[in-house]
C-alpha cells in the first residue's frame, strides 16, 4: 500500500492555494471599463496609439472579427494606415477599444480554462491508454495499470471543473467563446452573423451544456467501472471481472473516439467559431494521448524511486518512453498535416486561423514543434537513454510543456487575441490545476495495492524483459 | 598451419544455449554458432558486441536530409524560383511546408536503403555467394556449434558431449 508522503501533499496544497491566490489576483487586476483599462495602459507606458494600433491590428486578421464585421476590408486598408503612421479610421476607435477589453477581462478566464483542459486531457489520454492496454491484453503494462487508475481518477473533477467553466461561459459571465453573444443571432443588430446563425442547431449554450454532460458521463462511468473491475478481481476466484473489463474497454474506446472528437470540437474548436478542420479531433487525442503516457512515466518512476513499484523494470520504462517518442511523431504528423493543408491551399476562410497564431503567437506556435518534435524526436531515439530515469523525466517535463503551449495556442488566439502573455494568471492556474492533479492522483493511489493481484498477464507482466 | 575445430549438433535451442554458456565458462573460443532461426538471446550468452547499424542509419538519414534541402534549395529557390500557382518561393524557409513531404521521403529512403545495403557488406551478402553453413541440416531443424581446439582434444569433446551435443566431428578449417 501506498501512504501519500507528507512532503507531496504539503507541495501539492502550497501549488494549489498559490495557484489560487495567483488566480485570484489576475481576476482582481483586470480592468472593468475602457476607461480602466487606458488608464492601466498609461501606468504601465503604453500610450494610447500603441493599443489602438494593436487592437487594429488585430481586427484585421482574428476570424470572428472580420467576417461579421461591416467593414472587413475596411479594417485591413486600417491597418496598412496605421503601419505607414497615418492616423486613419480613429471613427473606429471606441470599437477596438472595446473588444481590447474583452479580450484583457476574457485573459484570466482562458488561462484558467487551458489549464483546466490541460489536465483534464492528460486523465483522459491516461484512461484511453488504461483502455487500450486492456483491449488489447498487453502483457507488459497490467504492472502499471493501479498507477494508470491513479491518474484517471482526475477524470472525475477534471470533467465537473471544466463543465462549470462552460456553465460560466453561456450565464455570460465571461467571455470565452464568441458565438455564445446573443447579439450575432439578433438580425436587427449590427453584430449579426450568418455564420453563427448557420452553426446555431449545434452551438447553443443548453444543447452544448448537454453534450459536455454526456462526454464526461461516458468517461467518468467507463473509470468508474473498470476500476470497480480492476479492484473486485484482486480477490475474486475466477477470471470473469477480467472478462468484464475487457468487454468494457472495448466499448468504451468506441464511444471514447466518438465523444472525443466532438468533445474537441465544442471545447476547443468553437472558440474559433467561424474556423473549421476535420482532423482537429484527432490532432486534440494525439496532444492527449502523449500526455497521459508521459505523465504515466513520471508518475511511475517517482512511484519506483520510492521502491514501491517492486517490478517495474526498466524495460517498462523503455516501453513507455517508445510511446512518447512514437505519439510524440504522431501529433507532429497531425499538426503538420493540418497546418500543410491549410497553407498550401490557402482559402481565406480557413487560413485566417494560422495567420493569427504565425502573426501573434509566432514564438509558442513554432517553439512548440522543438519542444514537440525535436527534442524529443533526439533524445528519446537512443535505446540506451529510453532506459535511464533522469533522460525520461527531462524529456516528460518538455513533453508536457510543449503540450500546454500546444492547447494555450488552440484557446488563447480566438480569446485574448495578441494580449497573450505567460503571466500571473497563466503560471497561477497551472499551479492551481497541478496541486489538484497531484492531490486527486495520489490520494486514489493510496486506496489500493499498487500491485494487481489477480490479473491473468501479471506474470508476464512481472518478467516482461525486453 | 590449418586449425582445427569441432562441429558439435545441438536439437533444441534451450540446450544450445546452455551449451554455449558452458563452454564459455570453460574459456573455449567458440567460432561460430549456426542455427536455422533467431535464438533470442544467444549473442548475449556468445557475448557478441552490439550491432552499430542503428547509429549508421541514423547518419545516413541525416545525410539524404541534407540531400533533400539542398537539392530543393538550389532548384526551387536558387536556381529558378519561379511563382508557381502564388507560393512563395522567395526563401527556403517561405515555401518549406510543401517541401517537408520529399525531406521527409528522402531520409527515410536513405536511411533505410543505405542501411540494407550497409547490413549486406558487413554480412558479406551477395547473389551468387556460395552457402557457407558446414551442414545443410542447419537450415532446417539443427543448431551447430563451431569451436576451435587448442590443446585437449578429447577433453574438449568430453565436454561438448556433456552438454548435449547429438553429433560431434572434427574437421580442418581452411
Amino acid at each position: 500500500m501506498y501512504t501519500f508522503s507528507n512532503r507531496l501533499r504539503l507541495f501539492a496544497i502550497i501549488s494549489f492555494v498559490l495557484g489560487a491566490i495567483m488566480v485570484g489576483l489576475s481576476f482582481a487586476d483586470v480592468p472593468g471599463s475602457v476607461e480602466d483599462m487606458k488608464a492601466m495602459e498609461a501606468a504601465h507606458g503604453h500610450g494610447h496609439d500603441s493599443g489602438h494600433g494593436e487592437a487594429t491590428h488585430d481586427d484585421g486578421k482574428t476570424a470572428h472579427h472580420d467576417e461579421h464585421k461591416t467593414h472587413a476590408a475596411h479594417a485591413d486598408k486600417e491597418h496598412h494606415g496605421d503601419a505607414h503612421g497615418a492616423d486613419v479610421g480613429h471613427h473606429d476607435s471606441a470599437k477596438h477599444d472595446e473588444h481590447k477589453l474583452a479580450q484583457l477581462q476574457n485573459k484570466p478566464w482562458a488561462a484558467v480554462y487551458v489549464a483546466a483542459f490541460f489536465f483534464m486531457m492528460i486523465s483522459l489520454g491516461v484512461l484511453a491508454f488504461y483502455a487500450i492496454q486492456r483491449a488489447a491484453q498487453a502483457g507488459w503494462s497490467p504492472v502499471l495499470f493501479r498507477v494508470m487508475e491513479g491518474i484517471t481518477a482526475y477524470i472525475i473533477p477534471g470533467t465537473i471543473i471544466i463543465i462549470l467553466l462552460i456553465i460560466a461561459s453561456v450565464m455570460h459571465w465571461n467571455h470565452l467563446f464568441h458565438w455564445m453573444e446573443p447579439s450575432l443571432l439578433d438580425p436587427t443588430s449590427e453584430n449579426y452573423d450568418k455564420l453563427t446563425v448557420g452553426k446555431s442547431g449545434w452551438l447553443n449554450g443548453t444543447f452544448f451544456i448537454i453534450r459536455a454532460v454526456v462526454y464526461s458521463g461516458i468517461w467518468i462511468a467507463y473509470r468508474q467501472i473498470s476500476r470497480r473491475l480492476s479492484l473486485k478481481q484482486d480477490e475474486a476466484s475466477d477470471n470473469s471481472n477480467f472478462k468484464k473489463n475487457f468487454r468494457a474497454a472495448a466499448v468504451f474506446l468506441v464511444l471514447f473516439l466518438i465523444s472525443e472528437s466532438m468533445m474537441s470540437w465544442d471545447w476547443i474548436m468553437s472558440f474559433d467559431h467561424h474556423w473549421f478542420s476535420t482532423l482537429f479531433g484527432w490532432y486534440v487525442f494525439a496532444s492527449m494521448f502523449v500526455s497521459g503516457i508521459t505523465v504515466i512515466a513520471l508518475v511511475t518512476i517517482y512511484l519506483k524511486s520510492k521502491g514501491l513499484l517492486e517490478y517495474v523494470n526498466n524495460s517498462h520504462l523503455h516501453d513507455l518512453a517508445k510511446f512518447m517518442f512514437g505519439i510524440s511523431i504522431f501529433w507532429t504528423y497531425l499538426w503538420f498535416s493540418q497546418f500543410m493543408l491549410i497553407w498550401y491551399s490557402n482559402i481565406p476562410e480557413e487560413v485566417t486561423y494560422f495567420i493569427t497564431r504565425i502573426e501573434d503567437y509566432n514564438l509558442p506556435f513554432f517553439g512548440m514543434l522543438a519542444l514537440n518534435l525535436i527534442f524529443p524526436l533526439l533524445i528519446l531515439m537512443n535505446s540506451d537513454f529510453k532506459r535511464l530515469n533522469w533522460i525520461i523525466v527531462i524529456a516528460g517535463i518538455v513533453i508536457l510543456f510543449g503540450h500546454y503551449i500546444d492547447v494555450f495556442n488552440m484557446v488563447m488566439p480566438a480569446t485574448v487575441g495578441p494580449n497573450w502573455s505567460l503571466g500571473m494568471a497563466e503560471i497561477g492556474a497551472i499551479l492551481l490545476f497541478l496541486g489538484l492533479f497531484i492531490f486527486v492522483v495520489f490520494t486514489t493511489l493510496t486506496k489500493a495495492p499498487l500491485l494487481a493481484k489477480r490479473n491473468p498477464f501479471i506474470e508476464e507482466s512481472k518478467q516482461f524483459h525486453y | 598451419m590449418s586449425s582445427k575445430v569441432i562441429q558439435a549438433m545441438y536439437t533444441d535451442d534451450d540446450v544450445l544455449m546452455s551449451a554455449v554458456k558452458k563452454v564459455r565458462q570453460e574459456n573455449h573460443h567458440i567460432e561460430e554458432v549456426y542455427t536455422p532461426f533467431p535464438v533470442h538471446g544467444l549473442d548475449k550468452a556468445m557475448g557478441l558486441p552490439h550491432t552499430r547499424l542503428a547509429i549508421t542509419a541514423f547518419l545516413y538519414g541525416c545525410v539524404g536530409l541534407s540531400v533533400a534541402v539542398s537539392m530543393m534549395y538550389y532548384i526551387m529557390i536558387v536556381d529558378w524560383p519561379q511563382n508557381i500557382g502564388g507560393k512563395p518561393s522567395f526563401s527556403f524557409l517561405e515555401n518549406m511546408p510543401a517541401f517537408v513531404p520529399i525531406m521527409f521521403e528522402m531520409t527515410v529512403f536513405f536511411a533505410a536503403h543505405l542501411m540494407v545495403i550497409t547490413f549486406y557488406l558487413r554480412s558479406k551478402l551477395w547473389p551468387f555467394k556460395e552457402a557457407e553453413n558446414p551442414d545443410p541440416r542447419t537450415t532446417d531443424d539443427h543448431f551447430l556449434m563451431e569451436v576451435s581446439v587448442h590443446g585437449d582434444e578429447e577433453a574438449l569433446k568430453a565436454l561438448l558431449l556433456e552438454t548435449g551435443a547429438t553429433e560431434i566431428k572434427v574437421t580442418e578449417k581452411h
